[in-house]
């Protein structure tokens, strides 16, 4: 058992400069199958590290591992320096997660399922009610505390769920897919309220997403497919890798207008025949434009430009782009059947 | 060590919260005795009323055993058992529903976390088999504070070990969908082929094997021995229930409530040993 006192003086030491996470080669295989291929990095003390892939990249199997919960098939890491094997226990004192699917207890209480958990984590009688009550309000659920959980929106479900995970002030929390299903407001709230939370509380935030515009929030990213690491960087140094802005032409002739665009102005096209579209980075789109404009006779529909995303980036890498590799990934379909049978039972 | 008690003492409490607040399913829990009472009461009563008539033993005249009060712990049990495997096998509707994931990633023990699951079941079991007493009167069963201070130990006791093999059940289970094939393929079985429901004379020699090899026949024994003991049944009757069918037997020797109690607890224990094993296997 470690006492107080000296996980105080190991908080401390941690604080100043070792990564709060050290991944080294973790891997995770089914069977055959390896969902986690030996991925290594570290996380910064107070830093939000961003996990962005498609569905079945392997995100939440690292989550798992990281949490204890799944054990690895080779590798290593850390936590607070811990290690995620041989330390169990200390690491989950140290952690906070919020899971991509739904884990609070229907039939009960906001406040009940608040005491739940903090009677699991050991939180002294005295301090509970006064933490909790904290908690509750800065998801602002303080007002509906006694209310039977089941009657909640999907986003208080999930401000509750962040309140339970920031409870006994880990000082690591992740977040598994924060946001998705909620709408648009409600994402925005659960944002101002992890952002808030890295200024208010100095704590490492670790989420996963496959929303582009939600790893921007990151101070860094990686980005992940099939169990691998294919970038690590910060959302602009990442961007910068996309040599300038895209633009993306419509056409009824992509691949012939791609290989006439490549050859007139010397730049790299990518035809998706399937879309129509043809595609291509410029420098400066705002001089490049006009110019193509007056130069080019090909037969074009329209003509779009934009600053490069996270998904031009990961199009860029894998050859794929996000949203695309989600449509033919049978985990969609797994996810959809599972909300199903959840939706049945109600 | 004290914070597992007081995580066991939380899943515990979480189970009677759920219990409580679950009013459909305590007040369905009711339909089987209701029916059995009637069917077995009422519609089977007359012809078997007089239960001690068939047996290899004649009764002095004028001594009788009423079908009802035979049956009545039979049905008590059923309801005791049909509570505590579902609340065992609840732990695939908590991993269904997330709450299990939540409890195994907080900084305790996993044993602490199966037992009071199963502690919790064990006490909302024992509750629902004391309400089916509701109906004792109309199977003329006699209760009293002194039945219930014998009885409720012995329930408490049965309850543990099968909410245990109900843990055990769910500990591998990864769906909610094999849960009617446990229904079907274990509890009914158990509970039907336990002598919940039928004297234990003349049986076929299969069946009496398999009631035989139950843990379930041992713990409706220990059931039916407490409540008929309170019940002021002629001493012939008392010192002779399994000549009349109506107590078990092992190698040809009429149990006593301790030797129930001893074949019950050590099922429940290597139940609960089997279920924490697997319980704390990771994935
Ligand atoms: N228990 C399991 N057995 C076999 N394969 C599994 C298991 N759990 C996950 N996988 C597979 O491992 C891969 C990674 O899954 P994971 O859940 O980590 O993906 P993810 O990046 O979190 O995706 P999503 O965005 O859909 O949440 C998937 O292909 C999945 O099918
Ligand atoms: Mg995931």
């Amino acid at each position: 058992m470690s006492n107080a006192a000296t996980q105080q003086s190991q908080t401390q030491n941690h604080r100043e400069a070792s990564p709060i996470v050290e991944v080294d080669s973790l891997v995770k295989r089914y069977g055959d199958f390896a969902a986690v291929k030996g991925i290594s990095f570290n996380v910064k003390q107070g830093e939000i590290f961003g996990f962005l892939g498609p569905n079945g990249a392997g995100k939440t199997t690292t989550i798992s591992m990281l949490a204890t919960l799944l054990a690895p098939t080779a590798g290593k890491a850390t936590i607070a320096g811990y290690d995620i094997e041989s330390q169990r226990a200390e690491v989950r004192r140290s952690i906070g997660i919020v899971f991509q699917e739904p884990s609070l207890d229907d039939s009960l209480t906001a406040y009940e399922n608040m005491d739940f958990h903090a009677v699991l984590y050991q939180i002294p009688r005295a301090e509970r009610r006064k933490r909790i009550m904290r908690m509750l309000e800065m998801v602002q659920l303080d007002d509906r505390a006694n209310e039977i959980v089941e009657r909640f929106s999907g986003g208080m479900k999930r401000r509750l769920e962040i309140a339970r995970g920031l409870l006994h002030t880990p000082r690591l929390l992740f977040l598994d897919e924060p946001t998705t299903g909620l709408d648009p407001q409600t994402r925005r709230y659960t944002w101002d309220y992890i952002l808030r939370l890295r200024e208010e509380e100095n704590i490492t935030i670790f989420l996963t997403t496959h929303y582009m515009e939600e790893a921007e929030f990151a101070d860094r990213i990686v980005i992940m497919d099939h169990g691998e690491i294919v970038a690590l960087n910060t959302p602009e140094g990442l961007k910068s890798q996309v040599g300038g802005d895209i633009i993306t032409i419509a056409t009824e002739t992509p691949n012939a207008d791609a290989q006439r665009i490549q050859e007139q102005f010397n730049i790299e096209t990518v035809a998706d025949a399937a879309k129509g579209e043809v595609r291509f980075e410029v420098k400066d789109a705002a001089s490049f434009i006009p110019q193509f404009v007056r130069e080019y006779d090909g037969n074009i529909q329209r003509l779009n430009m934009h600053r490069p995303t996270l998904d031009d980036v990961f199009l860029k890498l894998t050859g794929r782009s996000i949203r695309d590799s989600e449509l033919d990934s049978k985990d969609v379909n797994r996810a959809r059947l599972r909300q199903m049978r959840r939706i049945r039972r109600r | 060590m004290s914070h597992n008690l007081a995580a066991i003492y939380t899943i515990w409490k979480r189970e009677m919260l759920r219990w409580w607040r679950d009013k459909p399913r305590i007040i369905g829990s009711m339909t089987f005795p209701v029916i059995f009472l009637f069917v077995f009461g009422s519609g089977l009563s007359g012809s078997m009323g007089n239960l001690a008539g068939g047996a290899s033993i004649q009764p002095p005249p004028g001594v009788e055993v009423d079908f009802k009060q035979f049956i009545f712990p039979g049905i008590v049990g059923m309801n005791l058992f049909f509570a505590a495997i579902f609340s065992g096998i609840s732990v695939v509707f908590d991993r269904e529903f997330g709450i299990l994931k939540e409890v195994l990633v907080a900084p305790i023990n996993r044993s602490a976390i199966a037992f009071g699951k199963t502690l919790g079941g064990a006490t909302v079991a024992t509750l629902q088999g004391t309400l089916v007493f509701i109906f004792a009167p109309v199977a003329g069963i006699e209760i009293s504070l002194p039945l219930f201070l014998a009885l409720w130990p012995m329930m408490f006791l049965t309850a543990f070990a099968l909410t245990a093999m109900g843990v055990t059940i769910a500990s591998r289970m990864r769906s909610t969908e094999g849960f009617q094939v446990i229904n079907q393929f274990i509890t009914f079985p158990m509970i039907f082929l336990s002598g919940a429901f039928f004297p234990l004379t003349n049986l076929p020699a299969w069946m009496e094997f398999i009631v035989k090899i139950n843990p379930a026949s041992y713990a409706v024994d220990l059931l039916r021995r407490v409540v008929l003991s309170f019940q002021n049944l002629p001493d012939f009757i008392m010192d002779n229930l399994s000549r009349f069918g109506l107590g078990m037997e092992v190698f040809g020797k009429p149990l006593t409530v301790w030797g129930d109690v001893l074949i019950v607890l050590t099922f429940g224990l290597i139940m609960v040993g089997i279920g924490m094993y697997l319980f704390n296997l990771r994935d």
